[in-house]
């Protein structure tokens, strides 16, 4: 938003000492409040934990009540996952091609347009700006049928382009936002001396631009990966066997009968698990990239 | 919604024809052209040809009826009590978890904003709903969770009324019994995060001198709270709320995972599938597209318009 919101964002643990004036009073008060925190933590973290143990008990552990919240560890619910019934692993590389490829040509669009509206920008940029992003206000819903007519006059039902072709534009104006956001930070009177130097454009892209957009790549891939991997009614209408992602396919689990916990818990941690590492692991980028890169 | 697009696209330079000119303003638009022309076609097209349907006959059971059929789609959508139904069940859907998820994000956040041991275990602890996938986050919430006879809730009751010695605990089935809310609470734990993560983002951009300043002179915990932190907030609460309203008012994986649309849960996009995908009444599920397009595009000017005020800061160069 603005220069006084901290330019790196808040990486946990380290920040504190960040000039952040040590309050000395209210010592009890405080303890609670620190208290309160893990307690609000914990609660918001149960049900992730929850699914992660119960997907390693046995099926008559998991539908216990109480919960065997002790009961003996075993992987028999990931070995039914992935060899009981239809194999996962389609779906799941269905999920990736798609996710890759549609952040990949969102990268490769959103970037220069990005660059014509902030460091050299057409006239009435904010306009244009402001399309990108009303696009994201329509409901995908009523873009729904077309495109599934379209896909059925053409042949592409049921084929990963179309899924990769829609997730594009899905993505593509949060891209757009978050790059032109990125781009606006690289400072004017550096793009100013690389022209005085003689700089031509791809040694000015090179040398002063991409050191500063670089992370602000990462973050808009980041975005992008996860929405695209978590889509769910596009995928269910516009694919069936041959092109079903990870979504989709734990579908089947919604009117299960029977002893399947266990197996549902393996499924929906290992559907999970890409999205979490890369968040884990990139949890300051996470909230440039939800916030549209207005927070950084 | 277009008028937008067509100013961009079909501007020209507004003074006499210089050739020079306009080859540079060209150079300018060239790299914009590919990823305004995609979208352009890949999101107004689709609306165009929603648009027609929307007039038509249309239905995939019986393709020999095909024809124009005038307003009789929109007639029948206003007058399906259904339709009514899911307009409410969005409104309230919609703000019953972005409120909820911000008030609880706000009072997370500002517990966040201290300095205690373990605030990034805390902190990434968090995180992990937003991370779950939504899909899979609804199905362990309806049948971990929620499912009467081995979900944890009650599961928890049986273990508490237990330990004091009671074999009668209370055993809610709690998706009948409230599913508008089963449905909230589920994504209430998954948006809280993006909350929270926004607001934080926000508080540790608060300007601490003056804060200090304040709180040698004299004011108290509350006071700070109210007339510093609370305005130094507001962009950030509206930013969220804002991105947190697109993004649930499209929800479609929670309901259709935890109620299946019954039991009074069926939001606009539910409704809107089962016409088309179930049904596969074509003209009725365009018009209730075309009206919630309308509807959307109504309450996104307004929408647009926090959002101006938001970045107005970052003019541009």
């Amino acid at each position: 938003m603005s220069s006084s919101i901290t330019d790196t964002a808040p990486v946990p643990a380290t920040r504190d000492d960040a000039g952040r004036p040590v309050k000395k009073r209210k010592e009890g008060a405080n303890v609670w409040l620190s208290l309160l925190a893990w307690v609000v933590g914990l609660l918001f973290v149960l049900p992730v934990v929850w699914m992660v143990l119960t997907s390693l008990h046995s099926e008559a552990d998991a539908a216990t009540n109480p919960p065997a919240v002790f009961a003996p560890l075993t992987l028999d619910g990931y070995r039914e996952f992935f060899s009981g019934g239809a194999s996962p692993w389609p779906p799941l590389l269905n999920s990736l091609t798609a996710s890759v490829v549609s952040t990949i040509i969102v990268l490769l669009l959103s970037l220069p347009a990005a660059y014509a509206l902030s460091i050299k920008p057409v006239r009435k940029w904010t306009d244009t700006l402001f399309f990108f992003l009303s696009t994201k206000m329509l409901p995908v819903v009523a873009g729904l049928l077309p495109l599934y007519l379209f896909a059925q006059y053409t042949g592409l039902l049921d084929n990963i382009w179309l899924l990769i072709l829609f997730y594009t534009s899905m993505n593509l104006p949060i891209a757009v936002w978050m790059m032109r956001s990125f781009l606006s930070e690289v400072p004017v009177e550096m793009l100013e001396a690389a022209q005085m130097d003689g700089a031509n454009l791809v040694k000015t892209l090179r040398s002063v631009i991409a050191p500063v957009v670089t992370p602000g790549i990462a973050a808009t891939a980041l975005i992008c990966f996860i929405f695209s991997w978590n889509e769910l009614l596009f995928a269910r209408v516009l694919t069936a066997t041959v092109a079903e992602t990870a979504p989709v396919f734990l579908t089947s689990f919604v009117t299960s009968q029977g002893l399947f916990l266990a197996q549902l818990c393996a499924a929906a941690f290992v559907v999970s698990l890409p999205v979490l590492t890369a968040g884990f692991a990139a949890q300051d980028k996470l909230v440039q990239g939800l916030s549209l890169g207005s927070v950084k | 919604m277009t008028s937008v697009a067509e100013k961009t696209t079909a501007e020209t330079a507004p003074e006499p024809p210089a050739t020079a000119r306009r080859a540079s303003a060209w150079a300018r638009r060239a790299p914009l052209l590919p990823a305004l022309i995609f979208m352009i076609i890949v999101t107004q097209l689709p609306f165009v040809a929603t648009l027609v349907i929307s007039f038509m006959d249309w239905n995939a059971y019986y393709p020999d009826e095909r024809g124009f059929a005038g307003f009789d789609n929109f007639v029948r959508v206003f007058t399906d009590v259904n339709m009514r139904d899911a307009v409410w069940t969005t409104i309230l859907l919609t703000a019953g978890v972005v409120l909820i998820s911000l008030l609880l994000g706000l009072g997370i956040a500002l517990l966040l904003d201290r300095k205690f041991r373990g605030r990034g275990a805390v902190r990434t602890m968090m995180i992990a709903p937003f991370l779950v996938v939504p899909v899979a986050a609804a199905l362990i919430w309806k049948h971990a969770l929620y499912n009467p006879e081995y979900g944890l809730f009650n599961g928890a009751l049986t273990w508490v009324w237990g330990l004091f010695g009671s074999d009668h605990p209370p055993q809610p089935d709690w998706i009948s019994n409230m599913p508008l809310w089963a449905v909230i609470f589920s994504l209430v734990w998954q948006w809280t995060p993006f909350m929270m993560l926004i607001l934080l983002a926000g508080l540790q951009g608060r300007p601490l001198d003056v804060i200090e300043a304040a709180r040698i002179d004299g004011a108290n915990s509350w006071q700070i709270f109210r007339s510093m932190t609370l305005p130094h907030l507001r962009q950030y609460l509206e930013l969220g709320a804002l991105l947190g309203s697109i993004y649930i008012v499209q929800n479609f994986d929670a309901v259709f995972t935890i109620t299946s649309g019954g039991l009074g849960t069926a939001n606009l996009p539910y409704t809107i599938y089962q016409i088309f995908y179930q049904a596969h009444d074509y003209g009725r599920a365009s018009a209730a597209a075309v009206i919630v397009v309308i509807g959307t595009i109504i309450i996104a000017t307004f929408a647009l318009r926090t959002v101006s005020s938001l970045f107005k800061e970052e003019a541009g160069r």
